[in-house]
């Protein structure tokens, strides 16, 4: 297969290019943010975002979705992250329907995913950088299990129809086998949520777990198998985490461009400086690379073959580039840059955030050395 | 067509086990593993001319170019097939050559078909080594400024001049080579002509270079008589000719570091003289970190040349790509030499011993820094990307 978007996924890209900017363009977080929104983002839009059948762009078509790969999620999130979107898209319509594909909660759930209605969020951080490990503990109660933990950085969970939670189940915290998934109601007796702005202004919570009793239907996978259905989430996560990232890094290298060509200095446009010149024609190297990257990655996924190491090299590259285009960004855009009233500088804060999420450009280049094994 | 392609890919396979002499997929271990090829070849080992011969009879050694002119006739998606069961395999490439990568896909775009016919085949048979007359003295970023001049008289041109860093000139058969046929226009006044480095008035004398070898030389022209028949493409038309062959030329300098046979001797050097500690981790944690941010990076680049032959092939690749890919490529390959160097420390530093292959290290890390230079520096590559991909001012 070629590594690059075949006719129907740029026919798609267009589409979603245009909808995007139509419906959710920079204006949009800003609005939100300015009005100091206590969901984050609009349900309208993602309601919108089902009505074009983007929402269940993962779910099969027997379930009401598009049936459609990772390459067409990421399309869309590349778009996503080029607007800035706030949007459920990455954790609801990616890395939860993945982890619950082929699930008994896989019918529970994908018809309201596909519809707009539901909103999945993503609680496995533990602390306050990405780790594997897990120790939010879950013992059996009865004919379920009762978690007592903390999870933080679990994203948009305050505004969640539904929580996946990573808990242990056995084994110590480090160990892969013994970790559970648990797919649970963000109202459940004894779990707090505590939403915290973070510097994009979009919402993560701080999720206290005291003795939260759920049933053994909560469970997703297999007990003390929730590596599986974990690993397929994290590598979803990972790839479209990289593909939103790749958008932030698009939109800010295009705006500074913009602005390279309609500055004058000295008489003349900045553009025609050299030194801005070969900063500009590297962040371009930079991304290019990254959406290489980022491309093989999804295609490996979607031809179902291993994608471990091409996510975390995606993730990893993605990190360095977009973190060099809003960087660049602001520092061409000069004074104008550091304004609030300027956008380049939602475009830093969203990267940050974006960087993290699943694993920095550090963590997944830890991940590679370990797998090569020094 | 998908069943075709895997068809494809079981023949390839077996015909390669079948074919590729075990020795044939031993990593490269120094310049004397690479199979270059032409009138007076160096051989080895025995086996490099079996390789490179029976792949070159089913045209493998250069397999999309047409069956007609000695190739294998492959699609762009074989050809990708026939590229990654080499890979897998390990196999060396059976034929390295200016020829295949610079001035076939030249002569097939611009050549004439006497010319395709008696030059493509002995190129894919490795028959006649080539090399590249394009630098001078005083024409190296700045290309069009050469002087190297061609005097017409009547059926052949009269060629004087002197070209330097031209790569194995001292080896090769035939040049493909700039020179000024009208003084009216630079770039203009540009031709593309071919000739035998055997013709009377061609004299070569290698520069040694501070890795210690002398891979280049200059070249200097005195009375070289070269049929018109020769030229390629219309007289003063040569640069059109020289930027397409340069962008071939950059897309071959951006894989140097990638696709290397067999095993990674930046990570196996690395734990062989530093070693890992109780958690299997190199020893030296702030090297370690240097090394995988430095593999994100190549692995990252290696799916970007994936992507641009892909697209290459499908005619979909921006024009001035090759800048961008040469320009990533070479400063990796520095990077990488950098840090064998690191990891090998004071061993890595040996110049003559046995135990270092005669400096092999050392001198590697030295010719890189060529890379990022020959067929237009980083810098003219940044121009270049800047200009016309990004569409720049000035």
């Amino acid at each position: 297969m070629p590594l690059y978007l075949n006719d129907e996924q740029t026919m798609l890209r267009d589409t979603a290019r245009d909808f995007v900017a139509e419906h959710a363009p920079v204006r949009h977080l800003r609005a939100l943010r300015d009005a100091k929104d206590p969901t984050g983002f609009s349900r309208d839009l993602w309601k919108q975002f089902a009505e074009m059948g983007l929402t269940g762009i993962l779910i099969p078509e027997a379930s009401g979705g598009l049936g459609l790969g990772h390459v067409e999620a990421g399309v869309v999130l590349e778009e996503i992250g080029r607007n800035l979107t706030p949007s459920p898209f990455l954790s609801t319509a990616v890395a939860a329907v993945e982890a619950l594909k082929g699930t008994g909660h896989a019918e529970r759930w994908f018809p309201g995913i596909a519809a707009g209605e539901a909103v999945i969020a993503i609680a496995h951080d533990e602390k306050p950088k990405f780790g594997r490990a897990v120790a939010l503990k879950a013992e059996r109660a009865g004919n379920g299990f009762r978690l007592t933990g903390a999870k933080r950085f679990a994203h948009q969970a305050h505004a969640a129809d539904l929580i996946l939670v990573t808990a242990r189940t056995a084994g110590s915290d480090t160990d892969t086998a013994g970790i559970t998934l648990f797919a649970i109601d963000p109202k459940a007796a004894g779990l707090d949520l505590r939403p915290e702005r973070l510097a994009d202004s979009s919402l993560a919570a701080h999720a206290t777990f005291d003795g939260v009793e759920v049933t053994a239907d909560a469970v997703v996978g297999e007990i003390d198998a929730g590596a599986d259905p974990l690993g397929r989430l994290l590598r979803a996560a990972g790839a479209g985490a990289s593909a939103e990232l790749l958008g932030v890094g698009a939109g800010a290298s295009d705006m500074t461009l913009g602005y390279l060509k309609e500055r004058k200095q000295f008489g003349t446009l900045i553009g025609s400086f050299q030194a801005l010149q070969h900063r500009a024609a590297h962040l371009y190297s930079e991304l290019e690379v990254a959406r290489a990257a980022t491309l093989k990655a999804q295609q490996l996924l979607d031809a179902g073959e291993p994608a471990d190491e091409a996510v975390a090299i995606a993730k990893a590259m993605t990190g360095l580039a977009t973190t060099l285009a809003v960087q660049e960004g602001i520092q061409m855009h000069g004074g104008i840059g550091m304004t609030d009233e300027y956008d380049i500088g939602f475009y830093m804060k969203r990267a940050r955030v974006l960087a993290e999420m699943f694993g920095d450009s550090n963590y997944h280049a830890n991940a590679l050395a370990e797998a090569a094994g020094y | 067509m998908t069943v075709q392609l895997e068809q494809f890919r079981e023949q390839t396979r077996a015909w390669l086990e079948a074919n590729c002499p075990p020795s044939m997929r031993e990593p490269i271990r120094s310049e004397k593993d690479i199979v270059w090829g032409g009138r007076n070849p160096d051989w080895a080992h025995p086996d490099q001319k079996l390789w490179m011969d029976r792949m070159a009879e089913r045209g493998w050694t250069v397999p999309d170019w047409p069956t007609q002119y000695g190739g294998g006739g492959l699609s762009p998606a074989e050809t990708k097939i026939l590229r990654e069961e080499l890979k897998r395999m390990g196999a060396r490439t059976p034929l390295n050559s200016f020829g295949i990568s610079m001035l076939g896909p030249a002569l097939l775009k611009y050549g004439t078909e006497e010319q395709k016919l008696e030059h493509l085949p002995r190129i894919a048979r490795g028959e006649i080594r080539w090399c590249q007359g394009y630098s001078e003295p005083n024409a190296g970023s700045d290309l069009a400024g050469l002087q190297a001049w061609a005097e017409d008289a009547g059926d052949h041109y009269v060629v004087n001049g002197q070209k330097v860093w031209t790569s194995y000139a001292d080896k090769a058969d035939w040049i493909f080579c700039l020179v000024r046929t009208s003084k009216e226009s630079k770039q203009g006044g540009i031709s593309f002509v071919l000739f035998d480095m055997a013709s009377p008035g061609v004299s070569t004398k290698p520069i040694l270079l501070i890795s210690g070898y002398s891979p280049f030389c200059e070249t200097f022209f005195d009375n070289v008589r070269v049929p018109k028949s020769q030229r390629v493409h219309d007289e003063n038309k040569g640069w059109d000719v020289a930027k397409y062959l340069l962008g071939h030329e950059r897309e071959m300098i951006s894989g140097m570091g990638l696709d290397r046979a067999g095993g990674n001797p930046l990570i196996e050097g690395a734990i062989a003289t530093i070693g890992l500690d109780a958690q299997g981790k190199l020893a030296d944690p702030l090297l370690r970190g240097q090394i995988a941010l430095f593999e994100v990076r190549m692995r990252a680049f290696s799916a970007m040349s994936e992507r641009f032959l892909d697209e290459l092939k499908a005619g979909r690749a921006h024009p001035a790509q090759p800048s961008m890919m040469k320009y990533v490529g070479t400063e990796l390959n520095k990077q990488r030499h950098e840090l064998i160097m690191a990891a090998g420390g004071s061993d890595a530093l040996e110049w003559e011993s046995e135990a270092s292959t005669k400096g092999a290290r050392p001198r590697a890390w030295l010719r890189t820094k060529a890379n990022s230079i020959e067929g237009g520096t980083s810098e003219i590559q940044l121009n270049i990307v800047a200009k016309r991909i990004l569409e720049l001012p000035g």
